[in-house]
């Protein structure tokens, strides 16, 4: 069983992290906008827009997924790994508008063992939501770190209603999408150069270990590899049209 | 008005595991079969090709395989005195849709059940004593026999191509196979597939403490094979994307690889994809069965008919078409009467990490859907319940199948869910964990039941199906049993440390624990007790033949698949070598 592995592409693109940065730093509202830049000879890294958050729903976003998976030494963050826009493209398309949700009333509020009982879709709870956190606390991404992690702890075990959304549905959501984000497939947006899967080591969309398998406990080293790169190692982030 | 389309001479409800095989032996009798199926048609090429396939996001987290619950869904409820709510997400449990059905996307266990599983009521009652569990519990025997199902086991495992290791081979035990299983009349087609490092660890820890570990039985191909039907598997290639998925390597027994290619040039063989079969129409007797009316993609409406109906939905929908057709009396928990919807049962499932130092690679991502090593040694009867007040039991094993990481990134127990903390203990961990798995029995109560929900209703305006579930006691002591030997084997294998717990209640949705849903349609002797007879054959309309998990009149502690295969052809070897010869009931 010939099953060798091909020599892996290297990690894509000529991006620079640091200027990547700035574009955050500029803030959500000018991110999207047209960049006054010098002539480049570099290819640029692909500006990021925002298609589903206005500037005050991005700036809690990139505020909360920076605290709920931090840049530390231990490598990139949510926020750098692309996540903010992870979540912005999930919520424009076919997830966001309920994809896959059995949507028909009547609306009960049930036990916890059974799951999602919210009219809401993932859209439309993120936008209530984040609306109401915004209504009162709209200086949450200007807090310190450990203030932002108090109020995101709040809503954690939080029972108050964010337009409908108890604060601790949302922020199960909010977790749970920021992970998604953090550890998806680049393509989607987020985990931005396999950043994550480089931290912790997994291989991503590789697909044949049976000359491994019996190796045990071999240290597997090669770079991982996303479903969504060329031959020459550069990785096509899919785009998502906003949409109802 | 429905259109009405030709009689056929059998109509097939759902194209997956049972449906292709009853479909291929009934086309191989010379009747001509039209195959329904509500979902797509789909093939190993292009639809379950690389790179796109390995894509967790879509198929693991947003399960593009599965059923579309927008369309349709179950509602659930704990106990009859909650009202039931409806599913919104697929999350506990994942039937699957379009052509190969759940067969597809499965990981490939392929266990076959033991006596004491099949005569369950009896064996217990010889050995335990008649009122062992009392009177909540009602649990039966199957009207079948391992003996009258081996050859159909043997069967399907070479059609499927199975690989593993025999440990009871007529009778002669084979160490280093499962010396604990039943007799089988020969060799498994395959050898077993290679072990990874944590099942190797789980092994000697095992021996260590006197247990007889061996491979599990997987679908997933140890080498080529080309099975009886002709059709050629190759090589799994532990790529650590095989359940939610569909192989890319042509190395997971599914319909796709097995039966369909041979199926699909059989001229007296008609599928038809994207139709929503409403009902099973009956004649004014209410004792045959007409055909069925389905609903094209377009929402046209058709009426098939048909001289014989089969039956082989996802589990839980054969239930729910009974229920729709008003064939069979539904069960009435209050009375204990009626049959549709009685002895659902689930799997009791439950895990424990086994977290190792930072040298020891686990690389869990180097994974088959089913490779693994276990031990049978608390399987179902292979231990003495006496002292213990509970029956039934559970195979404990190392059978990781991946490590994709937002469904994989264990952390020990205190790290917090969120912030730096979390991060740094997955990634200290993610590498080095190993997961030792309980997958345990559920006994029938009569308060675990299915029937027609009175409000919530599906895409084409039918009632969805309610399932009111929660653990009984008896699985509650089982798991806690079980988990406690689990962890007692983690322990051994090295660990720095071990986390994890017995199965406890609520039983929740919102958790993945298995898609083994079984029961509903129950198999059995007697008809005060069963929805079909020990061929599957409806007591109430001998020409619809229910074929699934649903006839398990209770689950045994090992995966359904390899069992719902040999009663499909058990099934389908008494349609045409009995049946055939004389249409009517198989049993009076």
């Amino acid at each position: 069983m010939s099953s060798q592995r091909p020599s892996s592409p290297q990690a894509p693109g000529p991006v620079n992290p640091a200027r990547r940065l700035l574009f955050k730093a500029a803030g959500a509202a000018s991110a999207a906008a047209a960049l006054p830049l010098a002539a480049d000879a570099q290819p640029r890294a692909p500006q990021q827009a925002y298609v589903f958050f206005n500037p005050a729903e991005a700036a809690f976003i990139e505020a909360a997924v920076a605290r709920l998976i931090p840049k530390d030494e231990a490598g990139a963050g949510a926020l750098e790994a692309g996540v903010a826009n992870y979540i912005d493209k999930q919520l424009a398309g076919a997830w966001g508008a309920g994809e896959r949700l059995y949507r028909s009333g009547p609306w009960r509020e049930g036990s916890a063992s059974q799951g999602y009982q919210l009219p809401f879709t993932p859209a439309e709870l993120f936008r209530n939501a984040i609306r109401a956190i915004n209504q009162k606390n709209a200086n949450f991404p200007k807090l310190g770190a450990e203030e932002q992690d108090a109020f995101l702890d709040s809503l954690q075990k939080g029972k108050d209603d964010l337009g409908g959304v108890p604060a601790s549905q949302f922020f199960e959501s909010l977790l749970a999408v920021t992970i998604e984000g953090f550890f998806s497939d680049p393509a989607y947006g987020g985990n931005r150069d396999m950043v994550a899967w480089k931290m912790i080591g997994f291989p991503g969309a590789y697909s044949d270990f049976y000359d491994w398998v019996d190796r045990h406990g071999v240290a597997y080293n090669a770079p991982p590899a996303s479903l969504a790169q060329d031959a020459r190692g550069t990785i096509h982030v899919h785009v998502v049209q906003k949409g109802k | 008005m429905a259109t009405r389309l030709k009689e056929t001479d059998v109509v097939v409800l759902g194209v997956g595991l049972v449906g292709a095989i009853l479909a291929r032996e009934l086309t191989k009798a010379g009747l001509e079969v039209v195959g329904l199926e509500r979902g797509e048609p789909r093939y190993t090429v292009p639809d379950f090709q690389g790179p796109a396939m390995h894509d967790e996001l879509r198929y693991s987290i947003r399960k593009s395989l599965m059923m579309d619950t927008a369309k349709e869904t179950y509602t659930f409820r704990n106990s009859a005195d909650q009202t039931a709510l409806p599913i919104r997400r697929l999350q506990s449990f994942l039937p699957g849709t379009g052509l190969g059905g759940s067969a597809v996307h499965w990981n490939g266990q392929t266990w076959r059940f033991h006596e004491a599983d099949f005569r369950m009521r009896s064996l217990a009652a010889e050995r335990y004593g008649k009122d062992f569990l009392g009177p909540d519990y009602t649990f039966q025997d199957w009207g079948v026999g391992y003996a009258d199902l081996e050859p159909y086991y043997d069967r399907f495992e070479y059609l499927m191509g199975i690989c593993g290791k025999a440990g009871n081979l007529q009778g002669k035990k084979v160490p280093g196979g499962n010396v604990l299983e039943e007799p089988r009349a020969r060799e498994y087609p395959n050898p077993a597939q290679k072990e990874p490092f944590g099942s190797a660890m789980f092994r000697k820890a095992a021996e260590g403490l006197g247990y007889h570990p061996f491979p599990g039985p997987s679908a997933n191909m140890s080498r080529p094979y080309t099975n009886p039907e002709g059709v050629s598997l190759g090589t799994c290639m532990f790529c650590g994307y095989c359940e939610r998925y569909g192989c890319e390597h042509y190395a997971k027994s599914s319909p796709q690889t097995t039966v369909l290619p041979v199926l699909l040039k059989e001229a007296r063989f008609k599928l038809r994809t994207h139709c929503q079969v409403q009902r099973i129409n009956l004649d004014r007797s209410r004792r045959v069965a007409t055909g069925v009316t389905y609903v094209d993609g377009k929402g046209a409406e058709y009426e098939q008919p048909a001289k014989l109906v089969i039956v082989g939905l996802f589990a839980l929908n054969n239930v729910r078409m009974l229920l729709l057709s008003k064939l069979g009396e539904p069960y009435d928990p209050r009375s204990g009467k009626g049959v549709v919807g009685r002895n659902y049962t689930y799997q009791t499932t439950s895990g424990v990490n086994v977290f190792f130092d930072e040298k020891t690679n686990i690389n869990p991502f180097m994974r088959s859907g089913s490779c693994g090593t276990t031990i049978a040694d608390f399987v179902s009867d292979n231990f003495d319940h006496a002292k213990l007040g509970f029956l039934g039991g559970a195979y404990i094993g190392e059978v990781m199948s991946h490590g994709r990481p937002i469904e994989f990134h264990p952390t020990p127990p205190g790290t917090p869910a969120w912030g730096s903390q979390w991060k740094k203990a997955v990634i200290r961990h993610y590498n080095h964990t190993s997961v030792v798995n309980v997958h345990g029995s559920s006994i029938a109560t009569r308060f675990n039941y299915l029937d027609l929900d009175p409000t919530y209703k599906d895409a084409w305006g039918q009632p969805l199906m309610r399932m009111t579930f929660d653990f009984p006691e008896n699985d509650l002591k089982m798991s806690a049993f079980c988990t406690e030997r689990a962890t007692e084997i983690a322990k051994a294998m090295g660990a720095k440390q071990v986390a994890g717990g017995p199965r406890t209640r609520p039983y929740t949705v919102t958790q993945y624990q298995s898609t083994h849903n079984t029961g509903g349609t129950v198999m059995g002797a007697d008809r005060s007790t069963s929805v079909v007879n020990r061929y599957c054959q409806s007591w109430d309309a001998p020409n619809v033949f229910v074929i699934g998990a649903s006839n398990f009149p209770q689950n045994a502690s090992y995966n359904p698949t390899d069992t719902v295969g040999a009663l499909a052809y058990w099934a389908a070897d008494a349609i045409v070598n009995k049946y055939l010869k004389s249409p009517g009931p198989l049993v009076t």
